[in-house]
């Protein structure tokens, strides 16, 4: 069977309902899922002795602006068995946005999800460290916001007092 | 002939204090090295042998701030090390001078962007701005040499009232 095939039947004879869109776009295969199921199916991505995605390469976001569901949240997992990347999405449908952590499935996301937390503002539930990762502690904004303006908002980012 | 034949004899010269101290401060500017990006790089072509910063004596660069009297603020300053850059500023005895080296140091340069501060100039005492992207180490030679001139046109007693290095550091 072809590994994107295998993938497929796989995620959808485990989480049926779940899995809401598969598309293979200029030879990427993006599945889409259910925001509140991805923590059980990266387990089963991780865990499968077939699958083996034992690597998360990147966890982001994308800020739709004038979407219903806002927030998107993107992950690449990556199995070395196949030598494949699997790009996996997740409509958030909650306001203000939140979604499971996967850093206790893929250690390596625990930063990648502090970078999103910082940038988009989305909660990882159970993350056990979600902290801002470039901007300073304190800061009230989330950048990469459609909202936000490019510049900034003055005043917001404290600077030494002019001698 | 050089200095050599006028020493043959005993001689004198007469001078002022303040020209001799100005001549003394602006022949051996220490640089504090504040090297956050690219411009970095072309700061330490200025002191390496092809261009060599020591004709000017300004080629030891001293990695403590405590030593120095000039700061070559190199690179793009965030607004977190914004924080940083006016600590060290704040650890360099007094006197001392700044170079805002290239264009996002001086102006934010190409970096229009909520992260970076707009020019160092919003919360250090820019002495000299240096044009580039990075600066070629010409121009950082020169803008020592603007600094230099600047030095030999101050008096010692324009100083005598900056406090030093330890009563000016705060925490923040």
């Amino acid at each position: 069977m072809p590994l994107k095939k295998l993938v497929t039947e796989k995620l959808k004879n485990n989480f049926n309902e779940s899995i809401l869109d598969v598309s293979d776009f200029r030879n990427d295969l993006s599945i889409t899922v259910a925001s509140n199921k991805i923590l059980d199916i990266a387990k089963f991505l991780k865990e499968d002795p077939e699958l083996e995605f034992v690597m998360c390469k990147d966890v982001t976001a994308i800020d739709w602006a004038t979407r219903k569901n806002r927030f998107t949240v993107v992950y690449h997992v990556y199995s070395f068995k196949y030598n494949f990347t699997l790009r996996l999405k997740c409509n958030i449908t909650d306001e203000p946005p939140k979604i499971d952590t996967v850093s206790l499935v893929w250690p390596s996301a625990n930063w990648y999800e502090r970078e999103t937390y910082d940038m988009y503002g989305i909660v990882f539930i159970n993350h056990p460290d979600l902290r801002r990762m470039y901007m300073p502690e304190g800061f009230q904004y989330h950048p990469l916001r459609k909202e936000f303006p490019v510049l900034g908002i003055p005043g917001s980012l404290p600077l030494p007092e002019k001698i | 002939m050089g200095l050599e034949a006028k020493l043959q004899q005993d001689g004198f010269i007469t001078t002022t204090i303040d020209a001799i101290i100005a001549w003394a401060r602006k022949s051996s500017v220490w640089p504090m090295p504040m090297g956050i990006s690219c411009c970095a790089i072309e700061m330490i072509a200025a002191a390496d042998p092809k261009y060599d910063l020591a004709r000017f004596g300004s080629e030891v660069m001293r990695f403590t701030p405590r030593q120095c009297d000039l700061m070559i603020v190199a690179g793009t300053v965030t607004y977190k090390m914004a924080q940083v850059v006016r600590r060290i500023y704040d650890q360099m005895p007094e006197p001392k001078w700044v170079i805002a080296m290239g264009a996002c140091t001086s102006s934010g340069g190409m970096y229009r962007s909520y992260s970076v501060v707009q020019g160092i100039d919003q919360f250090l005492p820019v002495d000299v701005y240096t044009a580039g992207c990075p600066p070629r180490p010409e121009n950082l030679i020169n803008a020592v040499m603007t600094i230099q001139q600047k030095i030999s046109k101050t008096k010692a007693r324009d100083f005598q009232d900056k406090p030093f290095a330890e009563t000016v550091i705060t925490n923040n």
